[in-house]
């Protein structure tokens, strides 16, 4: 039986934030997600990932730009970061649901986390820059392709 | 008597806490500790620091009266500066105990060539701040000297608020890197303590001279948030708090950074 403490729905959690901008209002596109035991079990918007597609999101500075705090079994990078863990056979640690969240918004993990939330609630973001307003790191499609190439690291 | 074992036993206990925090209190390092060597050898060459044009610009801007200027700078601080203070520029940026205003080095240039007539600038033009790297490199090796007391205190208070919230896409918070991450690396550079005693810095990235407040502006950028505005409350708030991160390290204007 699953533990019913352990879920938050994610309306729950934001509707709260009354204090929102009308202008930051949530994208049409935006899919909702759900915590539950530490993990999204649902894929984003019930898409599934492409892992090569996925290896170039996670490697371009511009997109995932994983490997500015990530080391990775990747050849060839000389610009790299150390300030998260290494992600080598990270498929083999954990769940693809508990990858999910740790991409999506890994702060429902650890609250100072250093980690962007690459699928947050792009209302929650304090402050953005005019053209990134209302908008997530990363699409849902890119999402689930990052975590389809993750998937891989075995 | 066992209660007393206990006490005891109670008391060292907090004394090897107390010491033991003490000894891990973050000690003040400046950038010039996390640069590659190439770069520390690049700023402590005066011929090839590229910083030096900025502080000939600036030298050359205070020792000649400006379009419209009743005066030279030279005519009240001595040809070359040779009359300014050092340890009132280490003081930079000075609060203003009377309205809890914060100064900074480059408004208070401008308030001088205000009074002198020269024609006005707006924030950070490159003429400001050749003029403000050419004042600090005045007192280079002088120890930065932040005010932290009276009126200082409530600033800096809301100066650290800043430097721990989150901002932009990216969604860091000053903090995070400069706090928590010290030492490691991020796409390929050593995260700094983010000290601000080499401002204004020649900046390799962009290739350009940077003041605190620019640097604060860029980081913003980086973080893809909205950058407070050059002469926004917010900037001084956050730009006092890092300068008195910085107190008791050498300025070393104009300083080589990533």
């Amino acid at each position: 039986m699953r533990i019913k403490a352990g879920v938050i729905t994610f309306a729950l959690l934001v509707s709260p934030l009354s204090g929102i901008a009308d202008e930051s209002r949530l994208p049409d596109d935006y899919c909702a997600w759900e915590v539950v035991d530490y993990a999204i079990e649902e894929p984003l918007c019930g898409l599934s990932g492409d892992a090569a597609r996925g290896k170039q999101i996670v490697t371009d500075a511009y997109k995932g730009n994983c490997l500015a705090c990530h080391l990775l079994p990747v050849d060839g990078v000389e610009a790299y970061g150390n300030i998260g863990p290494p992600l080598h056979g990270l498929a083999s640690r954990m769940s693809e649901a508990q990858i999910r969240l740790r991409v999506v918004d890994t702060r429902h993990i650890n609250p100072m986390s250093i980690m962007p939330g690459f699928y947050r609630d792009p209302r929650l973001i304090n402050r953005p820059a005019k053209d990134y307003k209302g908008k997530t790191f990363l699409t849902a499609q890119q999402v689930e392709d990052v975590i389809a190439y993750l998937e891989t690291l075995k | 008597m066992i209660l007393f074992r206990h006490l005891l036993i109670l008391l060292c206990g907090s004394l090897l806490i107390v010491s033991s925090g003490a000894s891990l209190a973050l000690e003040a390092k400046s950038g010039y500790e996390y640069i590659k060597p190439a770069t520390r050898a690049m700023q402590d060459d005066d011929f090839e620091n590229p910083g030096m044009l900025a502080v000939e610009r600036g030298l050359e801007l205070f020792n000649n009266k400006q379009a419209g200027a009743r005066q030279s700078c030279a005519e009240c601080h001595g040809e070359d500066g040779i009359e300014m203070d050092k340890k009132s520029i280490a003081r930079y940026p000075v609060v203003d105990e009377s309205n809890s205003a914060i100064m900074t080095l480059q408004q208070t240039i401008g308030e001088c060539r205000k009074r002198t007539g020269s024609q006005a600038l707006p924030a950070n033009h490159a003429d400001l701040i050749a003029m403000e790297t050419f004042v600090r490199n005045l007192a280079i090796g002088e120890v930065v000297d932040v005010q932290t007391d009276g009126a200082a205190v409530a600033l800096l208070e809301q100066g650290e608020a800043i430097f721990k919230t989150r901002y932009g896409l990216i969604d860091m918070s000053c903090a995070h890197c400069h706090g928590m991450y010290t030492g490691l690396m991020i796409r390929g550079q050593k995260i700094s303590q983010g000290q601000a005693n080499g401002f204004p810095a020649y900046r390799l990235d962009i290739g350009e001279m940077t003041n605190l407040e620019q640097r604060i502006q860029q980081c913003l950028t980086s973080m893809r948030a909205e950058p407070f505005a050059a002469d926004s409350e917010e900037i001084k708030l956050l730009g006092l708090y890092l300068m008195s991160r910085s107190n008791g390290l050498k300025i070393e204007t104009p300083a080589v950074r990533y």
